[in-house]
């Protein structure tokens, strides 16, 4: 297959993918608005609480089991039905996402995460794969719909905001640091939403932790989602500090001579990395569990997506500019050159 | 200062503090002011706002360009903000990570850190020794615990929760006779020997990263291509220098180099055809006057390094050959001249401007010229080729050039007057061309052109000792996050309807899921399962 078959092969899969995602997000929802306005049965209420794995700890008052009635039983296989649909829906997605960023890397003969519209495809197909393959382990049917519409709603940003065609890297990136370097930081990226969506729904939960009807029932205890946050989150600090701290620094190094140089990327990985250490701090800190450290959680997620988007709509002086807006254009040869040659070169070319 | 688990700061601690608070209101003393200062600096929650206050500190730095990063930007925006720039510039916002204020911030968070990190090794130096604690009275009142009736021994039981715990390597109490029939176990002690690692990890990354900005320096020059240039590392031959605040010039590394060869690869298609895909010099370098002259392949990822001085290749242009005669025919100046590349065709600018001259010369250089319909040069390649396509456009200024100051690549034209060619055009030259300048001001000459790199070379100590740091913290948050720390007793005693079994476990990180711990132990003390789930 030629580059170009291959980029459109990528293309259509993006498509396929955001379509599928949709309708997976439809059954999602058509799932949980089954479940409004009805009272949780007993058969659920035994399988929250195993979900928490803290069987002697109830999580929520137990109420009497309210009768079933012939509706109860309806809508329970409906909620169930239109779950497991919205669950295979978003594998095949899945599928369909990881199609397009394997043939983007065809296409590119390269990783294909080299600029910002590939890191956007490769970060979501993270979130869209560590949310399917922990479904199961970690119980995550709760996060179904914020899972589900983030990315597609991510992967429309890409596709809408930030589409380039395939091109070569720009010299600093021929490393193989680009692999190992980027990687880790797209899985903490990856990470880190995942975690961000359980701490905003755990804050949610925490206006009402008593309801037992309606799509919030559905939710696991306080306690289980501040714990399940805890442990993604954890698990995306260490590939965090891997990113950040370690492959970053050896990698600007050996590409602009200094391994660390307050470039506005490196000064918001960092503070994205204090803020989730201020978060794993805050959770053992009286008067910080709980809420606030929920809401550090969130502060967290906005700075990392700031960095990732945001941060070049403010600056331009970046070294990392390469992952530019692809209207901005203002990419350079050498980062670290263009940088050192802007103390010489005169702001305005004279006309000649 | 230190990471999670709900024994950080011991309660008992606060409680202790509140019952010695005095009960009448008084001054407090020198001491009691410096203790009370000391406990609230390395306090949990200090820290914590410490931290934030360091993410905050690092924003305006993100957002405000800085002097050190890129100077003319920060100039131009003092210019374009004459309201602002003094009142920025007082608070240090042009210089933020050098700044007093980001450095009190840090520097408090490391008292901090060094205040919380040495009582913690001394508590946990002793907890490593000491023996998991007995059974608390009432197992049954922990928050997870169970009971079973078992018609089992009370010595068969204690025997086999001693095998089942040990097997899965926790530490057991020693037998006490006064104790019988209880078993106090305890395992997960590396939780708290990561968590210290990382903590002190953290301040070697930090001392590796103060040594290497105040020893260290970092500079720039431009060094044209072939065999009769060259760079030796001496403090005049740098076009920019940025020194730590602690570098002497005697810390330089004696060496020189020459650039050998010089090779770009250009894209022949695709949405960047044009731009350069990768470049690669040959450098040769002698260490000492006479010593062995050496070889190096430089590219971009690939520096060079000469004993501790690092040299990198980032980035490249062209320097057109131009020789400047007067009227006479007489050389004022010959030889290339660097050309600044202004976007990635390497259309380039630059000037000629010798202080014996009264011409000057500033303009563009065009590796690869095309004429536009509307007959605008254009250039869409940096590809130079055969250099035949190849274009100096210039134009000529005359007047006084001794007093020019500031930059070796601008002209300052006040007080110059214009000279151009016939119908106010610029002067355009392929190579080997000359053009007369008119008014009887000499001609230029446009001889060859040939490259220049520009190359980075940079010293900076410790920064192994930064980069280790940086691992050995990684590997303690491995530890202290993930490793789960617990005690677990278990309490076996004859009753009427047989023997009464309690085990209960007490989750010493906030992250465990207990009750799942509590009934595979109790499922492997009833001989159930040899499942191993704790």
């Amino acid at each position: 297959m030629s580059q170009h078959a291959w980029e459109m092969l990528s293309n259509r899969a993006v498509a396929t993918a955001a379509v599928i995602y949709f309708l997976a997000l439809l059954s999602h929802l058509v799932e949980w608005s089954a479940l409004i306005g009805r009272r949780r049965t007993a058969v659920e209420e035994r399988t929250l609480v195993n979900a928490g794995g803290v069987p002697d700890v109830p999580d929520v008052p137990v109420e009497a089991p309210a009768a079933f009635t012939p509706e109860d039983e309806d809508r329970a296989e409906r909620v169930a039905l239109f779950g497991r649909l919205g669950y295979l829906l978003t594998c095949l997605a899945a599928v369909a996402h990881l199609t397009a960023v394997v043939s983007r890397g065809f296409a590119a003969h390269r990783v294909p995460w080299g600029n910002m519209y590939e890191f956007t495809l490769a970060g979501t197909l993270i979130v869209a794969l560590a949310y399917v393959l922990l479904y199961a382990r970690l119980k995550l049917a709760w996060m179904a719909p914020a899972v589900v519409f983030f990315v597609l709603a991510i992967l429309m940003v890409g596709v809408l905001v930030l589409y380039t065609p395939v091109e070569p890297l720009t010299e600093a990136l021929h490393s193989y640091w680009l692999v190992i370097h980027v990687i880790s930081a797209a899985l903490a990226t990856g990470a880190f939403t995942l975690g961000g969506i359980a701490s905003l729904i755990y804050l949610i939960k925490r206006r009402r932790p008593d309801v037992t009807t309606g799509w919030m029932s559905r939710v696991p205890a306080l306690a289980t989602l501040d714990r399940v946050a805890y442990r993604i989150h954890a698990f995306g600090f260490v590939l965090w500090t891997f990113a950040v701290l370690i492959t970053g620094p050896i990698w600007a190094h050996q590409a602009w001579g200094s391994y660390w140089n307050w470039d506005p990327k490196e000064v918001w990985a960092f503070i994205t990395w204090v803020v989730y250490a201020g978060y794993l701090h805050a959770r053992a800190t009286a008067g910080w569990k709980g809420r606030n450290a929920a809401i550090l959680a969130l502060v967290g997620l906005a700075t990392l997506w700031f960095n990732f988007i945001g941060i070049n709509y403010f600056s331009t002086t970046s070294q990392h500019s390469y992952a530019g807006l692809p209207a901005g254009g203002a990419s350079v040869s050498t980062p670290g050159g263009q940088n050192q040659q802007d103390s010489v070169v005169p702001v305005q070319p004279p006309t000649v | 200062m230190t990471n999670p688990g709900p024994d950080l700061k011991d309660p008992a601690e606060d409680r202790l503090a509140a019952r010695q608070a005095p009960s009448g209101i008084r001054e407090l003393t020198a001491r009691e002011l410096a203790r009370w200062s000391w406990r609230q600096l390395t306090s949990m929650r200090t820290a914590l706002i410490l931290l934030l206050l360091l993410a905050l500190a690092a924003v305006p730095g993100s957002l405000i360009p800085q002097t050190n990063q890129d100077s003319v930007k920060t100039t131009n925006w003092q210019l374009a903000h004459t309201t602002l720039a003094p009142i920025y510039n007082r608070l240090g916002l042009f210089d933020v990570y050098g700044s007093a204020w980001f450095a009190a911030i840090y520097i408090l968070l490391m008292i901090s850190l060094i205040g919380c990190i040495v009582p913690r090794l001394f508590v946990y130096w002793r907890g490593l020794r000491a023996q998991p604690p007995a059974a608390p009275r009432n197992l049954t009142r922990m928050p997870a615990a169970t009971s079973y009736t078992t018609s089992e021994s009370v010595a068969d039981v204690t025997a086999r929760a001693r095998t089942v715990l040990g097997r899965k390597r926790y530490r057991l109490r020693r037998n006490d006779p006064a104790r019988t029939g209880e078993v106090a176990a305890e395992r997960g002690y590396l939780r708290e020997a990561g968590n210290l690692l990382f903590h002190i990890s953290v301040i070697v990354v930090l001392v590796g990263f103060a040594v290497g900005s105040l020893f260290g320096y970092k500079g720039g020059v431009i060094v044209l291509v072939g065999d009769k240039y060259g760079f030796s590392n001496e403090l005049t031959q740098y076009d920019d220098f940025d020194p730590g605040s602690l570098f002497r010039p005697s810390m330089l590394n004696q060496f020189s180099l020459h650039i050998h060869d010089f090779e770009v690869s250009w894209l022949k298609s695709g949405p960047r055809q044009g731009m350069a895909e990768g470049f690669k010099s040959d450098i040769r370098y002698e260490t000492s006057a006479n010593g062995p002259t050496k070889d190096y392949r430089l590219e971009v990822n690939h520096p060079l390094d000469i004993g501790g001085t690092e040299v990198f290749l980032i980035g490249h242009g062209y320097a057109p050959e131009i020789t400047l005669r007067d009227a006479q025919g007489h050389i004022v100046s010959s030889g290339p001249v660097v050309f600044l590349p202004q976007d990635q065709s390497f259309l380039s600018f630059g000037v000629v401007k010798p202080p014996s001259s009264k011409v000057a010369l500033q303009g563009l250089f065009y590796p690869a010229e095309v004429t536009l319909p509307n007959g605008q040069p254009a250039n869409v390649t940096g590809d130079i080729g055969d250099k035949s396509a190849a274009v100096l456009s210039f134009q000529a200024f005359k007047g006084d050039l001794s007093k020019q100051t500031g930059s070796i690549y601008t002209l300052d034209t006040t007080g110059l007057t214009k000279v151009t060619a016939p119908g106010g055009k610029a002067f355009n030259l392929h190579v080997g061309q000359t053009a007369k300048l008119p008014d009887g001001l000499g001609s230029v000459t446009f001889d060859d052109v040939i490259h220049w790199n520009k190359l980075q070379i940079s010293q900076t100590p410790f920064k192994h000792v930064a980069l280790g740091g940086v691992v050995l913290a990684l590997l303690g948050l491995l530890g202290s996050l993930f490793i789960r720390p617990r005690r677990v007793w278990v309490r076996a005693r004859e009753t009427a309807d047989g023997t009464l079994v309690e085990v209960a476990v007490l989750d010493r990180s906030g992250n465990d899921e207990v009750g799942a711990v509590v009934s595979g132990l109790v499922a492997q003390l009833q001989g159930r399962t040899e499942e191993d789930e704790a």
